[in-house]
């Protein structure tokens, strides 16, 4: 069975008029062991997708379809079996380390606080021993476990939110920009210890970015999202080195390989910027910022479609490539 | 442009040598045509030291300790570190934002004062573009008052409205009559980051620093800005610091590299070279964790030391992977490596502080 297995997922955001689409019917398969990237810029909907993996979503957004984990369905279950859900089942990683660590509690005591939460250990000395042994699991001395967080470095911090997300041995890991605010140097030793985590634990790894290069290094697939919608989902190296999608292709020459002669003196961008959700343009949304657009691109939406071996892709042209070849 | 000439009268403060017209657009400026004869490099770092002193008996912090550095005329250079390095801090230095402790910043060969007058002068020269846009306009003043804010600083005579439209207009902010009065809420990340570049050439300058211009923008807008500091070069011969951790945003656009460790440039040159022939250890094991970089990762571990304990020896010592591999020592370095002070690169040109690379250039049969 697949671990995490998400099925038409739409979030909207207020009601009636004024009802903003964030995720609009968002298909995802991740098995345990595997590590899915999901990368887009601000606003589109990647954010959003993670905080309604786990129900934690503010009350307005309302979402729909089928998030199974483990075969049961997030989105129904009750708010007992929820709680036992998070961080045991599921757990999450959230960007900005300082902003979502307690800046007035132990970094040894946020973590052995969901340890006792779900009774993996009964007494404050065991859970703290436990959350000590997490510390030196992320490559922290166990003594800096009596830190608060604004004594940490950006990097520390970052491994004590990954310490805190294995806390209860969880079997999905969503990790939402986890390396962004970080040095290159520092970011390498993170994406290594999650990488080596994930192996270590059989975890599912769901890591959302806006930097494809990253994620084609660290995960296995990889999903591009624009506009609340996937646009190309395929093998992490076949996406970031050959894309389907233009967007996809813009993204991952957004990103410059030190070396390659054509990266030289020519920074490549898209004109335009990322649409609002709340005003998203007809058709296919990419349409007004693609560099091959067609007329019928401006009425009809594409649907993703197959494109080559365990590829999908969600352009017209898809189909045209594929006959030329 | 009709606002190019309009705003020329403005400019005729400092000098004759200042009163130069703007370089026409199209057309790459040659670097030391405009101003007249300039021999020597546009902005000039010299033996600069930047120290805080400590706080309750703590040490100081050698933030800069000991930097050359040289701007050319229309050059672009990456100023490339991971923070903490002190790289803002020499930014900030090299804009007279900070009084260097030792050593000396020179604009155009003459040494910076450091009088209220003569800095305002100086900062029509050299701008600053900041990093976050949302943070460093003001969410109530118009994309007009934004830009024209240094044009009444200076008390710039002519025609404001103008040299703003020009200003935006070279920002790419087309046509600009339309963002006048437009809200920074109402823009995007990449448009306001064009707002805050505008604000900055409003004043006509000849080298702006942008401290990393952009990190926080997406990816699909991020090179539509690095575009623009490349045409502005070519186009007005402006010459540009741009100081970042991005060693990608360094192949994209900037002529020379300087990479910093610790308060100290430990290796400099020409971006082909620094970026695909690195020659310190820092700047190869930066260089290895890049993904696509080809080559197998040097994760070094730990952080960069504090620069208020700043390691005697090569600073780099205790984290450099040669030293920890032996090779230092094969090579009969390695004393010198934990206990000889290396020597302050030259501003301009190559060079590596390192003992090893030193040691196997003066015997290259090895």
């Amino acid at each position: 069975m697949t671990l995490l297995d998400v099925r038409d997922l739409h979030v909207t955001y207020g009601t009636g008029a004024a009802a903003v689409p964030a995720v609009r019917g968002v298909d995802l398969t991740l098995a345990a062991g595997q590590k899915l990237g999901l990368a887009g810029e601000s606003g589109c909907g990647k954010s959003t997708l993670a905080l309604a993996l786990l129900r934690l979503l503010p009350r307005p957004a309302r979402v729909r379809g089928e998030i199974l984990l483990d075969g049961e369905d997030v989105l129904t279950m009750s708010w007992g079996r929820l709680r036992a859900v998070r961080w045991a089942g599921a757990s999450i990683v959230f960007q900005g380390a300082m902003h979502s660590l307690n800046a007035v509690h132990r970094v040894r005591d946020q973590i052995a606080e969901p340890i006792l939460l779900h009774r993996l250990e009964t007494s404050q000395a065991a859970a703290r021993r436990r959350a000590e042994g997490l510390l030196e699991q992320v490559g922290l001395p166990a003594a800096r476990g009596g830190a608060y967080p604004h004594e940490l470095s950006g990097g520390q911090r970052q491994r004590v939110m990954i310490a805190m997300a294995l806390a209860c041995d969880p079997r999905l890991v969503v990790a939402d920009e986890p390396t962004t605010a970080l040095d290159v140097m520092i970011q390498a030793q993170i994406l290594r210890l999650i990488e080596r985590l994930v192996a270590e634990h059989g975890i599912g790894l769901l890591m959302i970015s806006h930097d494809l290069a990253v994620l084609s290094d660290t995960c296995d697939r990889l999903a591009v999202m624009y506009a609340g919608r996937i646009v190309e989902e395929g093998p992490a190296q076949r996406v970031f080195t050959a894309a389907e999608h233009p967007y996809s292709g813009a993204l991952a020459a957004a990103f410059p390989t030190v070396g390659r002669a054509a990266d030289r003196r020519a920074p490549q961008g898209l004109p335009g910027d990322p649409p609002d959700p709340a005003r998203l343009p007809g058709g296919c949304t990419f349409h007004p910022r693609c560099p091959v657009a067609l007329e019928t691109c401006a009425a009809d939406e594409p649907r993703l479609r197959e494109a080559g071996p365990g590829r999908r892709a969600a352009c017209v042209h898809v189909d045209s490539v594929k006959e030329a070849r | 442009m009709s606002g190019e000439s309009a705003e020329k009268p403005g400019t005729t403060s400092k000098g004759a040598k200042d009163a130069k017209p703007r370089t026409p657009a199209g057309g790459r400026a040659e670097p030391g045509a405009d101003g007249g004869a300039l021999a020597g490099p546009l902005l000039d770092a010299d033996g600069l030291r930047v120290v805080f002193p400590g706080r309750h008996g703590a040490p100081a912090a050698r933030a800069v300790d000991g930097v050359n550095l040289s701007i050319g005329a229309g050059e672009i250079v990456a100023l490339v570190g991971e923070s903490g390095c002190g790289k803002t801090t020499l930014a900030r230095a090299l804009l007279g934002l900070v009084r260097p402790t030792a050593g000396a910043v020179s604009f155009r060969g003459a040494p910076l004062s450091y009088g209220s007058r003569a800095l305002r002068a100086y900062r029509r020269r050299v701008q600053l573009v900041l990093q976050d846009p949302s943070g460093s306009l003001n969410p109530r003043h118009t994309v007009y008052d934004a830009v024209a804010e240094g044009l009444r600083i200076h008390g710039s005579p002519g025609d404001e409205r103008a040299a703003v439209a020009s200003a935006l207009s070279r920002a790419g902010l087309r046509p600009p009559e339309r963002f006048f009065l437009r809200y920074p809420h109402e823009l995007s990340g990449g448009q306001r980051q064009r707002v805050v570049i505008a604000g900055a050439l409003v004043l006509d300058p000849q080298l702006i620093v942008a401290d990393e211009p952009v990190a926080s923008l997406d990816a699909s807008v991020r090179g539509e800005i690095l575009a623009l500091l490349l045409r502005l070069r070519d186009q007005l011969g402006l010459s540009a610091l741009v100081v970042t951790h991005d060693l990608g945003l360094a192949w994209n656009i900037a002529d020379r590299v300087a990479v910093m460790y610790l308060g100290r440039i430990v290796e400099a040159g020409p971006v082909e070279q620094v970026l695909t022939a690195p020659r310190h250890p820092y700047t190869k094991a930066l260089l290895s964790v890049l993904p696509e970089s080809g080559t197998e990762p040097v994760v070094l571990t730990g952080e960069p030391p504090d620069p208020a304990r700043i390691p005697g020896g090569c600073r780099f010592h205790a984290r450099c992977q040669h030293l920890a591999s032996g090779a230092a020592a094969s090579a009969g370095v390695a004393a010198a490596c934990r206990g000889t002070d290396l020597p302050v690169l030259p501003g301009t040109g190559t060079g590596v502080a390192c003992h090893l690379t030193a040691s196997r250039a003066a015997t290259p049969a090895t």
